[in-house]
């Protein structure tokens, strides 16, 4: 597990976290421009200081529901390789320290193929998420 | 020493070499009497074998030289020129330059040339020694004097430097003769002459020398606050050179300083001749200072994309000074606006480049693929000055590979064929770029057989991409259409040279997506011709902003025909499609509300007035029906990154003046 600082974020009651080498920068949410014929998850695209990126409901796209957003609500604008990618989330946390030794590989139970594992720090529970995964669906 | 700062100069000049000895060789097989032509050969092949061996890639340099060895036997006229000398040459050539590609993508240039140099070898046959001769006149040239003449100038700079307390002194430098990249040594020389003063005179002039116009050795006069031996050691220290005098000029009395030995090299001694005073202007310097300058492409493209952002931001201003009642901001963004669309021409004439980067290579190729179909052909070039914007450059020559090699496969007829029709011999293929508009156009043409209406249609119905009835009632230019559907090709045999599984139909699609448009022209027996529009830029575009209920759209100016307004009453329905009839034509709607499924804003109710923006395509056209017409803007072209990709009759995404992002309408996929 390479993880050691994560940026961890609500989606509802649950907390999830992303490796901090892969985020660019959290925004609040401006206008943003849907897209149409794009998948349902896809909000549409934002300008982030001239760039077109595009932003997606990371609720919905893990199939918890869709986002209300709130003052609370933010976009994580990740970059992996040459693709950018905004996520809505509820609110951000912290920037958290993790240590190897406290991820636990994702159960079985709770299968997905966006999860990479869970980490227990000081009694939190956090969903650490795969962004590979997340941005490999892009095409529809 | 490390040449890898000049490995980029290296590739750049080879490959103009490389050119340059290709263009000839092509004219020299037209006129293969004019001596004057080997001359220039010989003289690229010979820099081009400098270069490399100084570049240290031994390979290339041994190849060139062998076929120096044989261009410099024509060249004397003890060797005539034949068309298997030709084509070794030329296989010389293409080996040299996949040695050069290796050494760009960071190889070590090796390649296998042993066959080609044994080739060559035969053709020398009787060997001779080319360069003994050579190396005899070299040190002819050597021995002449190299005294310095002044003109007022000059003088008056020497003066004012004694005044201040600095040193003139003339420095004769000699390189060893084995040197093979002279005019690379006197470069680092200068500069490290540069680093100490200035040079403010040469002989033989810097252009001269730059061009190896020189024997071993050259003299220049330099002002600089060291004192003479440490210039000596400074220059001493360059490799390959054999010899450095330093002598204080203005002076009566010489002083011929201390040679700083390097190795074992010897060293002469040389008195300094007399300096003399003659009016005889000197542009050597001035000419040094060249006019243009090479720009690594990054550059331009990330001034491109800065520009872009102050265009956002200059549309951002003109709407909030238009929204103000400020005249003085008004003033100010009006002249700042003028200004950017200066500036924008200024930036996007930069990133233009003729296409003759791209035509160059085909009077090779046709000459190649000629050869081996057998057919003989001349290729005529015309406009390859037309400039264009270096994004479409990049992505224009796999379609063009493909229509010249459709031309020559398809399009000529065969010597025999063309003999039989009383056709000249020689089939003829035009390459023709020009401007037109705000496009460019390129041609394709030939005078060969043309295309044969009846069989493209047998061979349509054959593969059932059309229907018996529909072929008879295909105009012309709509059957030449039928060429460019997938997986179609009219050759009866699937030769080695067109017929390899990606048709016209993919030069189609490469076209279209640079936002082009391709035609066919062409007549039985005459010939065809395939005429390729292309935008001037793809970076900035004129656009029409729309708005759909609530959201804004923008469809690019260029393929717009019309936008107009119409009662709803006048749309009828055919087919189950909504059409209207405009200027005696049926053009069918198409509802953007629905195809992007914008969510109304308020109830539908049914709307009298509807505007309707008319695009075309070829000579197709349809109505985009839309809520409202916004107005023109110079629009910058963003993509909409990786994550989104294939979106339905969405080409990218551009940010309005309030910070709002737009998408782009590619009207092409609403007509089928």
């Amino acid at each position: 597990m390479e993880f050691s600082k994560i940026v961890a974020f609500k989606l509802g009651e649950e907390e999830y976290g992303l490796d901090i080498n892969c985020i660019q920068s959290i925004e609040r949410i401006e206008h943003i421009t849907r897209v149409p014929n794009a998948p349902v998850y896809v909000k549409g695209v934002i300008n982030l200081r001239g760039n077109v990126t595009p932003v997606i409901d990371l609720k919905n796209k893990l199939g918890l529901g869709h986002t209300e957003f709130t003052d609370m609500s933010r976009v994580i604008i990740t970059k992996l390789e040459e693709i950018e990618l905004g996520m809505i989330v509820d609110q951000t946390n912290d920037v958290i320290d993790i240590a190897a030794d406290s991820i636990e590989a994702a159960a079985s139970s709770f299968d997905s193929a966006y999860f990479d594992g869970v980490a227990k720090v000081a009694g939190r529970l956090i969903i650490l998420l795969k962004l590979e995964e997340l941005m490999k669906t892009g095409a529809v | 020493m490390d040449l890898s700062g000049y490995l980029e100069m290296f590739i750049e000049e080879s490959k103009d070499h490389l050119q340059a000895i290709n263009d000839q060789l092509l004219k020299l097989e037209t006129e293969p009497d004019d001596i004057g032509i080997v001359h220039e050969i010989f003289r690229s092949a010979h820099t081009l074998k400098g270069m490399a061996g100084s570049m240290g890639y031994d390979d290339l340099a041994s190849l060139t030289h062998q076929m120096e060895n044989v261009l410099d036997l024509v060249r004397n006229g003890k060797l005539a020129i034949t068309s298997e000398m030709m084509d070794v040459i030329f296989t010389c050539v293409d080996l040299i330059e996949k040695m050069v590609d290796s050494i760009e993508q960071g190889g070590d240039g090796k390649e296998d040339v042993s066959e080609v140099v044994m080739r060559l070898g035969q053709i020398q046959n009787p060997t001779m020694e080319p360069t003994a001769e050579e190396s005899e006149s070299v040190s002819k040239t050597t021995a002449e004097s190299q005294a310095l003449e002044i003109d007022e100038f000059q003088a008056s700079v020497i003066a004012q430097a004694r005044e201040t307390g600095k040193n003139v002194y003339e420095v004769t430098v000699t390189l060893d003769e084995k040197c093979t990249m002279k005019s690379v040594r006197a470069y680092m020389i200068f500069q490290a002459a540069e680093e100490n003063g200035d040079i403010i005179q040469t002989n033989p002039s810097v252009e001269e020398i730059e061009e190896e116009k020189f024997g071993l050795s050259f003299t220049m006069l330099v002002i600089t606050d060291r004192d003479a031996r440490e210039l000596q050691v400074q220059i001493s220290n360059i490799t390959e050179v054999r010899e450095v005098i330093v002598s204080e000029k203005w002076n009566q009395e010489v002083h011929p300083l201390p040679q700083v030995s390097k190795e074992t090299k010897v060293i002469a001694k040389q008195t300094e001749g007399q300096q003399k005073e003659k009016e005889e202007p000197d542009t050597a310097k001035k000419k040094h200072r060249s006019k243009s300058i090479r720009v690594d492409i990054d550059k331009l493209d990330q001034l491109m994309n800065l520009f872009s952002e102050l265009i956002i931001d200059r549309g951002r201003l003109e709407q909030i000074s238009r929204g103000s009642q400020l005249p003085e901001l008004t003033e100010t963004v009006e002249h700042m606006s003028r200004i950017s669309t200066d500036l924008q021409g200024l930036i996007l004439n930069m990133r233009m480049v003729p296409v003759e980067q791209v035509f160059n290579r085909f009077p090779r190729m046709v000459r190649d693929l000629a050869k081996e179909l057998n057919k003989k052909v001349q290729l005529v070039v015309e406009g390859a000055e037309t400039e264009l914007d270096r994004t479409v450059i990049d992505e224009i020559g796999d379609p063009l590979v493909h229509l010249l090699r459709n031309a020559l496969d398809h399009g000529l007829e065969s010597t025999e064929e063309r003999l039989a029709s009383s056709k000249p011999e020689e089939g003829l293929i035009l390459l023709k770029a020009y401007h037109g508009g705000n496009h460019v156009f390129i041609e394709v043409k030939d005078d060969g057989k043309g295309i044969n209406r009846e069989k493209v249609l047998n061979k349509a119905i054959e593969r059932s991409v059309v229907t018996q009835e529909d072929a008879k009632t295909l105009t012309d230019s709509q059957v030449f259409e039928l060429l460019f559907s997938s997986g179609f090709s009219t050759a009866d045999k699937i030769s080695d040279i067109s017929g390899r599984g990606v048709g016209l139909d993919v030069v189609k699609t490469k076209i279209e997506s640079l936002g082009g448009v391709i035609t066919i022209d062409s007549k039985l027996g005459e010939g065809s011709t395939f005429r390729i529009q292309l935008p001037l830029t793809l970076s900035i575009i004129y656009a029409m902003l729309v708005k759909v209920e609530d959201e804004t759209y923008a469809i690019p100016f260029n393929s717009i025909v019309e936008i107009t307004n119409l009662s709803s009453d006048q749309v009828s329905t055919l087919y189950g499609q909504k059409v209207i009839q405009f200027r005696g034509q049926v053009v069918p709607l198409v509802y953007l509300n629905e195809v992007y499924q914008v969510p109304p804003i308020e109830e539908a109710n049914e709307k009298e007035q509807l505007f309707v923006v008319i695009v075309r395509k070829g000579d197709k056209t349809v109505g985009l029906v839309v809520d409202s017409v916004l107005g023109q803007q110079e629009v910058v072209l963003k993509s909409l990154g990786g994550f989104l990709t294939n979106l339905f009759a969405i080409s990218g995404a551009t940010i309005l003046g309030n910070g709002e992002v737009a998408l782009i309408i590619d009207s092409n996929q609403f007509i089928k």
